[in-house]
């Protein structure tokens, strides 16, 4: 590129000197026939998912009585779902606004797959509030509209109505922000197929980019669009999961009441979307050899962040402890002393152990760049997070403040089913958008490769030419 | 009406910006560049002023804004006003989130929309390229041929600085 680069800056693409090895690697699967190991794990988690869909056709066939809730914990598995959904999503915005902002190099070829993984994220975080309200045909209820339903109007003063704008607005910025970006390298994909002969895909990848040819005055708008709208996404994605977390804070339930919720949702939002950004990466950087593109160190800038997400983590625990015990509340107290020691124990050592002792790990060096190792500890995390809101949301609610009311909680095999199936909706639209999208920025990565020499194609014509 | 451009065909994206340099000099005309991924600095050379889509993004989130707080405010206050434990019944702060998101809302698809209306980009368009291969690896420089006085010069610059191709192309404007 043209401006003037040190040459001890970090090269962020490897074995790369011309820009058509880029188009070709990353096109490279677009154009294969899908292969046999493809087929089975998308029939697979393809399979799962219309079981997940199944169950929820069982559930509003039954009602919510085909889950495991009760009068006293009237919140557990689809509600913790949710929330560990929607915070998987959030590594994607910020690796493609807030890293773009902040011009870190690494995320070009990293942005795309997890922006990709965010829009699949909320989408299965936004099946269950629907699913949970049991009678999902009355969703259009939340929609403010003219007041045809006598006198009836939303509560603009909920967190839960906060959250349905809230998430509404991220699902479609992110959406747009994604396709924006794919638009250029539909371009590519289109020019490819035609000049392979191959119409049809030519055609369909044509109508995709929409006419794009990469003009000069076009890509200067276009990069304004994307830095505003990375500059509007950044806040965004902040506020999205502050807003769920105050779906917990301004409720009077002990253990849920407090002021850290906001930054401690957001620091763990970051935290379990960069361990699946991690679990994901390393297959697909391996199965697709992208190995030149996302290069070991990019997974040691990912370890890196889950280190200070992870301590941030912890940090949250341990203030939101003390926190219980100095202000002195009975409620707090024990709300706490129950997580730690309760019926519920396993789930917080396992939250515990998960999230802040585990990433801790990655302090060494050669632990980072251990791919293998990287894979377990990103499992553990995804493992770890989902028990972190299944402690905040069941812990919470299940002894009550009259013992009386106190109650127990075990899911049952539906909604476990359901949990099964948006793991499998998430896995099946990430399959189909590896094997069809580029998985890698092509356009992005090509601005990161400097020393540049002659393309194939050229040096071909010139020995033909004689 | 038919328009005759020449194109100097690139691989090196720094030859290209040295041309151009060469050309804003020689107040040889340029009518666009085409290439894969945007060439930062080439703007200048291009005559290329700064985007108005920034302000067009304020003025759709201060239209967010603005719906959002009509909205809350003439169901909370006029339509509808509730009377819940004695509390007010237009509670600002909790009208903040809301505000918020449909500020971000409005700015982003507004801006989005406008971007896809200014540069003429719809579903099915049919892309004009002066090279099948410059959405890859290739950059061309094109020039208005009605627009230049020397051609052969021009010609010959786009040699000495690097073009592995010197063509000309008819593009039927619509």
């Amino acid at each position: 590129m043209s401006h003037v680069r040190s040459s001890i800056r970090q090269k962020w693409v490897t074995n790369t000197t011309k820009y058509g090895q880029i188009t070709d690697g990353i096109s490279a699967p677009i154009e294969a026939k899908p292969n046999m190991l493809w087929l089975f794990f998308t029939a697979i988690s393809g399979g799962v998912m219309l079981m997940g869909f199944g169950l929820i056709g069982w559930t509003f066939y039954k009602g919510i009585g085909a889950w495991g809730l009760n009068p006293t914990v009237g919140w557990a598995f689809d509600i913790t779902n949710f929330v560990f959904w929607v915070g998987i999503g959030h590594a994607g915005t910020l690796i493609s606004a807030v890293l773009l902002l902040f011009r870190q190099e690494w995320r070009n070829s990293i942005n795309r797959a997890s922006e990709a993984m965010t829009i699949f994220a909320v989408l299965c975080a936004a099946i269950f509030p629907l699913i949970h309200m049991g009678r999902p045909w009355m969703a259009g209820w939340f929609g403010p509209l003219p007041n045809t339903r006598g006198s009836l109007w939303v509560n603009f003063n909920s967190p839960l109505m906060w959250d349905v704008f809230a998430i509404s607005t991220y699902l479609t910025v992110s959406l747009v922000f994604w396709y924006l970006g794919m638009v250029p390298d539909f371009a590519s994909l289109r020019d490819r197929f035609a000049r392979a002969g191959r119409k049809i895909a030519s055609a369909v990848y044509g109508v995709l980019s929409f006419g794009w040819e990469g003009s000069s005055r076009n890509w200067s708008r276009f990069e304004i669009v994307s830095l505003i709208l990375s500059g509007l996404a950044t806040p965004l994605v902040l506020s999205v999961h502050s807003i769920v977390s105050m779906d917990f804070a301004t409720s009077v339930i002990p253990g849920w009441h407090t002021t850290i919720f906001p930054p401690y949702f957001v620091a763990g939002a970051i935290f379990s979307g960069f361990g699946m950004v991690q679990t994901l990466m390393i297959v697909t950087r391996k199965v697709y050899k992208l190995e030149d593109y996302i290069t070991l160190d990019h997974m040691e800038s990912i370890a890196k962040i889950v280190i200070a997400t992870g301590s941030l983590v912890g940090l949250a625990y341990m203030t939101e402890f003390f926190t219980a015990w100095y202000s002195g509340s009975l409620w707090e107290r024990y709300a706490f002393a129950n997580r730690m020691f309760g019926p519920f124990a396993f789930a917080y050592w396992i939250m515990f152990s998960c999230n802040v002792i585990t990433p801790q790990l990655f302090w060494f060096k050669s632990l980072r760049r251990n791919m293998v190792f990287t894979f377990i500890i990103s499992l553990f995390i995804n493992v770890g997070m989902w028990f972190e809101r299944f402690v905040i949301i069941v812990t919470s609610l299940h002894r009550d403040f009259l013992p009386s009311s106190w109650a127990g909680y075990y899911p049952t095999w539906v909604e476990a089913g359901i949990l099964a199936g948006t793991f499998g909706l998430f896995m099946f639209c990430f399959f189909l958008f590896s094997k069809f999208l580029p998985v890698v920025n092509m356009f992005e990565v090509k601005t990161l490769v400097h020393d540049i020499e002659k393309p194939d194609h050229l040096k071909e014509k010139e020995a033909v030419a004689g | 009406m038919n328009q005759q451009f020449l194109l100097g065909k690139f691989w090196n994206p720094d030859t290209v910006l040295e041309t151009l340099k060469k050309f804003k000099e020689e107040n040889v005309l340029v009518y666009d560049v085409y290439s894969p991924f945007p060439i930062h600095g080439i703007e200048p050379y291009l005559n290329i002023k700064r985007t108005r889509l920034t302000v067009a993004a304020f003025i759709y989130g201060a239209m967010g804004t603005t719906t959002a707080l009509l909205l809350m405010g003439l169901v909370f206050g006029v339509i509808w006003p509730m009377d819940i434990g004695g509390k007010p019944s237009l509670p600002w702060p909790s009208f903040v989130p809301i505000t918020f998101e449909l500020t971000v809302l409005f700015a982003a698809h507004g801006m989005v929309i406008t971007f896809l209306i200014v540069g003429r980009y719809w579903p099915g368009k049919k892309a004009v390229l002066m090279d099948d291969r410059q959405t890859d690896d290739i950059f061309v420089i094109a020039i208005d041929k009605a627009k230049i006085e020397n051609e052969s010069i021009v010609r010959e610059w786009l040699h000495q600085f690097g073009a592995h191709e010197v063509t000309e192309k008819e593009i039927t404007s619509s």
